[in-house]
């Protein structure tokens, strides 16, 4: 499964902490419900260090509960779930950030009491190191001129971009990503590649759920593919153009 | 033609002012318990007798004054409220809103039964602090000096916890965890403790007011239950979970009713409830209500 060949070039960048504790997220059997309804079926994922994986798959195939199930927003959980080294499986949902995970929820989850400043500062920091307001503001000047608007008087593919500074002005460096381009403009989809790009060179570590592989394709290191619950394929970015057409079946385009 | 007897207009917008006060300060407590937890909590108007008690029987037993009182009481009834959220209230979080209310229900009568046990229903009285004995002479009438003190110190404690909701960090979790609790949690922060707290806090403010009261009314077991009507209908007034609303209405009301007392005294009781379904007919949500 683990696949060092792949994440060589990346790990060249991010010095620091390689060796062992090159493995970022480590999710081994993973069981998820909401209520009586069986979502996960035994899911094995693994991240490494300044990694971008994707889960790619239909509507309802799990993708976004398994985003969810590792932060524990799910009704009930089993299986391992390794944070950083950190087995997060019976930890209570407010500890797991505390791990350096940040989410970017499918609904954006933009709240419509704050303005966008008091939602930029909501998160509290995680690790020391996050981007400074400045930073952020210099990457997403939008954000900057609307920052005293309600938070939710803000266009889609603003609303997207507050999503995400908000999680990396915490510092977290385990990003889950859902869904971050549905529904907007190309320029926009556009401008969250070139940002996804340089929190790669960051040597952030990504997990991304897309429907759209087209955005993915260029930038991610690795694939799963998932269907009913389960993880069904893993491509790496070199077998990609061989596997295209497989890839085309699961996703039914 | 204009025969008005400013002294007692005067005289009845000032009594006015002090129960707009308490309706303000009991009001507050219940719309940040009610916006962010989403329990209506009955036994509002119990734990401010309650802090009026532990205000009178602090002085009597431990030698406790007055001003030690206004931290000591809010405290004490604060932590009664902390271990009523954590131990009752939570644990029945997830059933339907109608088990809460019923709850906080039985809890007032329970505590209300306890005081009439013990103390009987017949009232006790508080003596004024001596720094605010005396008063004032206006040119238009008299101003006791605790009068003055109750309404500049309600006025304070009201609206810097406004300006705590609205305006900090602090306050910034709290209107996001109403909305949004799980995602809270996934960034990192300790919803259950926030609400814990802040049930806490919204019970302490009515403890506040208890001691307040003590030396201007009666100190009796049934002083909350009495008040507590009104101060629901001034919730749904101002917009049930809005905590300007509260304290402008909890003011307003208590103007209000200190007018009519001076130019219709039967109708005084009344002109609240009376308010309060005009209010709902016109705008069901309250007047600082937002529409669902």
């Amino acid at each position: 499964m683990n696949s060092p060949a792949t994440i060589s070039e990346n790990t060249q960048k991010t010095e620091a902490t390689y060796g062992n504790h090159n493995e970022k997220l480590r999710i081994n059997n993973l069981h998820a419900f909401y209520g009586e309804s069986h979502i996960l079926h035994g899911i094995d994922i693994t991240v490494h260090q300044g990694e971008l994986v994707t889960l790619l798959g239909r509507n309802g195939s799990g993708r976004s509960t398994t985003l969810k199930s590792i932060m524990n927003m799910v009704g009930k959980r089993s299986g391992n779930i390794v944070v950083n080294g950190t087995e997060t499986i019976d930890m209570a949902p407010h500890k797991i950030a505390h791990l350096g995970l940040g989410i970017c929820p499918e609904e954006r989850g933009i709240f419509a009491s704050l303005n966008v400043e008091e939602n930029l500062m909501l998160p509290p920091n995680v690790r020391s190191d996050g981007m400074s307001i400045e930073e952020i503001y210099e990457i997403f000047p939008n954000l900057y001129e609307r920052r005293t608007s309600q938070g939710t008087r803000l266009s889609g593919g603003e609303q997207q971009m507050l999503a995400l500074a908000r999680i990396l002005r915490t510092g977290a460096n385990i990003l889950l990503l859902d869904e971050i381009t549905e529904g907007l403009a190309p320029v926009i989809v556009q401008k969250l590649g070139e940002v996804l790009g340089l929190l790669k060179e960051r040597g952030l570590t990504i997990l991304l759920v897309e429907q759209n592989f087209r955005f993915a394709a260029p930038i991610a290191d690795r694939h799963y593919v998932m269907e009913h619950g389960h993880i069904v394929e893993e491509v790496l970015a070199s077998e990609l153009e061989a596997k295209t057409e497989l890839l085309n079946t699961y996703l039914g385009v | 033609m204009f025969d008005i007897n400013l002294f007692a207009l005067f005289g009845q917008l000032l009594v006015g002012l002090i129960n707009g006060s308490f309706y303000a300060l009991l009001s507050l407590g219940l719309a940040i318990i009610f916006g962010l937890l989403k329990i209506i909590n009955f036994a509002q108007g119990a734990l401010y007798m309650l802090g009026a008690f532990v205000a009178l029987l602090a002085l009597k037993y431990m030698g406790i004054n007055y001003w030690a009182a206004l931290i000591v009481v809010p405290l004490t009834v604060g932590l009664v409220g902390v271990l009523m959220e954590r131990f009752l209230i939570r644990p029945i979080a997830n059933e339907d809103h109608l088990y809460s209310l019923l709850l906080t229900f039985g809890l007032a009568l329970i505590i209300q039964g306890t005081f009439t046990h013990m103390f009987g229903s017949s009232g006790l009285s508080y003596a004024i602090p001596e720094a605010l004995k005396g008063g004032m002479k206006l040119p238009f009438m008299y101003l006791p000096n605790y009068r003055a003190w109750i309404i500049i110190s309600s006025v304070v404690v009201c609206f810097s916890t406004w300006w705590m909701i609205e305006k900090t960090k602090l306050g910034a979790y709290l209107r996001a965890g109403t909305e949004n609790p799980q995602l809270m949690q996934a960034f990192g922060i300790n919803v259950p403790l926030i609400v814990t707290l802040t049930f806490g806090f919204g019970v302490a403010l009515a403890g506040f007011a208890g001691v307040m009261a003590a030396p201007v009314y009666s100190v009796s077991p049934d002083m909350g239950s009495n008040i507590l009507i009104v101060v629901f209908a001034i919730v749904v007034i101002g917009g049930m979970g809005s905590i300007g609303g509260a304290i402008i209405t909890g003011l307003g009301m208590g103007v209000v009713e200190g007018l009519t007392k001076y130019f219709y005294p039967e109708a005084s009781t009344t002109v609240i409830f009376l308010v309060m379904v005009i209010v709902l007919l016109i705008k069901p949500a309250g007047l600082f209500g937002k529409e669902a």
